[in-house]
């Protein structure tokens, strides 16, 4: 009896849960789906109509642009990231010299840094160089900012790779850009993906920056477009919701393939 | 003889010049492999850092000739009832990370070693939120919270209670947008502690069984003990999250109504980027950062005393 009792308790906590993490999603989802009449005569209905049009009316605002922009710079920032953080780690995990461990420390500690604390000299900056308002202005801003957890992630992989391997392959003439490529390398992938999902996410999903340096529509990126659709569908609910259907849906159909990858890309390097 | 102890002589020199030649070009390549990382971070965080702190001396307005006012700044911080009330919030943000958002992240972890069905379901639906972006999910929780439309307010209708315009509200706005942060970050301290419980070696629950240990108190005596470090590290890593804290308040109130949502975050951006107090906004944002350093030091510290520690023992 004690045992049934404690059963249905654990699954009303379960559901409970499952409805406040869940529920917000269907509530979007199902809302993107209906027209302005049926909105507002039954607000609340999960799933009543089966409308498509919203989406479409997205797409005509200008979704794509947003999002073209979103992966460009997402992926080009991603992909420099994981090039010059695995360079910057080989040394940094397996080599002695005297700033070995100031310069570590100097980019880990980056993790805990502020934005804001930056915000106004990159502003000032990226003006001087004459990239204000167009996409590659948020370049590098976002690859500086995702080199701290990178390089955490990498070298401490990196660490766990045997010397003896190194050794062999200097025995046979490998200069050090040999090794770090043939040897090195190839044996990171595992690490690479998590500093890919990691970063990936988060620079897809990342605003301040994009407010403070992308003014006109051409320029801006996913989040900072849909800020902007808001105005626009003020009256429109159903709409709105559509937006963020879309903007939400990428990550999480990646999610929803490889779900236990991004769980521990997300950990970053925290969660083994 | 003599030609012999100088043929020696030259050898050791000529060795000795090759081998500082050699640790040349050991730290020539070393400084080539962090060089690319190391330019790009200096440029766009190291030396911003040393300009927010020289801005911060300053009376400026982006544009115009900057005037030296020394630390005139910080003292009218200090005198900022907007600021102190924006330090208060940020506390609050870091107090519900602690008493709800770990327990709540913690609660969810254990349900999915529970002994219930469903388990895959709520490992990925409990995860969700954390997924999306905080624009999107502060959007999507406007519309929930909407005085007219909105199906929170529904609910509470259901429940015999009148409308609440929760946004726009002094004293209510602060708690719905601490509820959306709640609702987002809850699933982070989630997979936190269950790798931590992963971690919990498997016999330690079975000497308890032995000893005739039910489930809670196994969770008292073993696994609450085991996941403290990650409590307490989570708990002061809630600190430098909430100084990131910003896309929720700006998307959701924008600080507004009154303040009453002021944080760090966006008070420093309305000086920076609407007011165009560049000087004072640098204040701000360098004492931020001050903070944080403060933070990133307490965390190196406990960290050093902890290896030390297990070393000894």
């Amino acid at each position: 009896m004690i045992n049934i009792m404690k059963k249905i308790s654990l699954y009303i906590i379960a559901i409970l849960l499952l409805i406040f993490t869940g529920y917000p999603f269907l509530y979007m989802i199902s809302t993107a789906l209906k027209d302005q009449s049926s909105f507002f005569e039954k607000p609340f209905a999960l799933f009543s109509s089966f409308n498509l049009e919203n989406f479409v009316s997205v797409f005509e605002m200008g979704l794509t642009r947003y999002f073209f922009n979103s992966i460009l710079i997402t992926v080009v920032a991603v992909g420099v990231v994981m090039f010059i953080g695995a360079l910057a780690s080989y040394p940094l995990s397996r080599m002695n010299f005297k700033l070995n461990r100031v310069v570590f420390l100097l980019f880990i500690s980056g993790m805990m840094l502020p934005i804001h604390a930056t915000l106004i000299p990159i502003f000032k900056l990226t003006e001087n160089i004459g990239l204000y308002d167009t996409l590659w202005a948020l370049l590098g801003p976002y690859i500086a900012f995702s080199l701290p957890i990178s390089i955490f992630i990498l070298t401490q992989f990196m660490r766990e790779i045997p010397k003896a391997l190194e050794e062999a392959a200097k025995m046979d003439g490998c200069t050090h850009f040999g090794i770090f490529w043939r040897v090195i390398l190839p044996m990171l992938t595992p690490a690479l993906m998590t500093v890919l999902i990691y970063n990936f996410i988060h620079l897809f999903n990342e605003f301040i920056f994009a407010l403070v340096l992308i003014s006109s529509p051409s320029s801006m990126t996913l989040p900072l477009g849909l800020q902007d659709f808001k105005g626009e569908f003020s009256v429109n609910v159903p709409g709105l919701m559509a937006a963020l259907t879309l903007a939400s849906l990428p990550i999480l159909v990646i999610y929803l393939f490889s779900q236990e990858k991004v769980v521990k890309g997300l950990g970053g390097g925290a969660v083994k | 003889m003599e030609t012999h102890i100088k043929v020696a002589r030259s050898r050791t020199k000529s060795q000795a010049i090759s081998k500082r030649s050699s640790t040349f070009k050991n730290n020539l390549t070393i400084f080539l492999f962090i060089a690319p990382a190391f330019i790009i971070y200096a440029v766009y965080v190291l030396y911003p850092i040393y300009s927010t702190f020289n801005y911060s001396l300053y009376e400026w307005d982006g544009m115009s000739e900057k005037t030296f006012i020394g630390l005139q700044n910080y003292v009218n911080l200090l005198n900022d009832a907007i600021f102190w009330t924006s330090l208060t919030n940020n506390v609050w943000v870091v107090l519900t990370s602690i008493f709800v958002q770990i327990p709540l992240g913690l609660i969810m972890a254990l349900m999915l070693f529970a002994p219930i069905r469903g388990i895959r379901l709520m490992n990925s639906v409990y995860f969700f939120p954390f997924l999306m972006s905080t624009v999107a999910i502060g959007l999507l929780w406007v519309l929930m919270y909407d005085p007219i439309n909105g199906v929170i307010n529904q609910l509470i209708n259901l429940l015999g209670f009148g409308n609440i315009a929760w946004l726009s509200g002094s004293n209510t706005a602060m708690i719905a947008v601490l509820l959306v942060v709640v609702w987002q970050f809850s699933p982070f301290y989630m997979i936190l502690f269950k790798a931590a419980i992963v971690g919990v070696p498997e016999e330690l629950y079975e000497a308890a069984e032995i000893d005739g240990a039910n489930a809670f108190t196994k969770f008292i005596h073993i696994t609450f003990p085991m996941l403290m470090p990650t409590i307490v590290s989570s708990s002061i890593l809630a600190i430098v999250g909430s100084l990131k804290a910003f896309d929720i308040f700006y998307i959701m109130t924008g600080g507004g109504p009154n303040h009453s949502t002021e944080i760090m975050g966006t008070y420093m951006f309305k000086q920076a980027f609407v007011n165009f107090n560049m000087g004072y906004a640098s204040a701000i944002a360098f004492l931020m950062f001050f903070i944080a350093l403060i933070v990133t030091i307490i965390i190196q510290l406990m960290d050093y005393y902890r290896k030390k520690k297990g070393a000894i023992s």
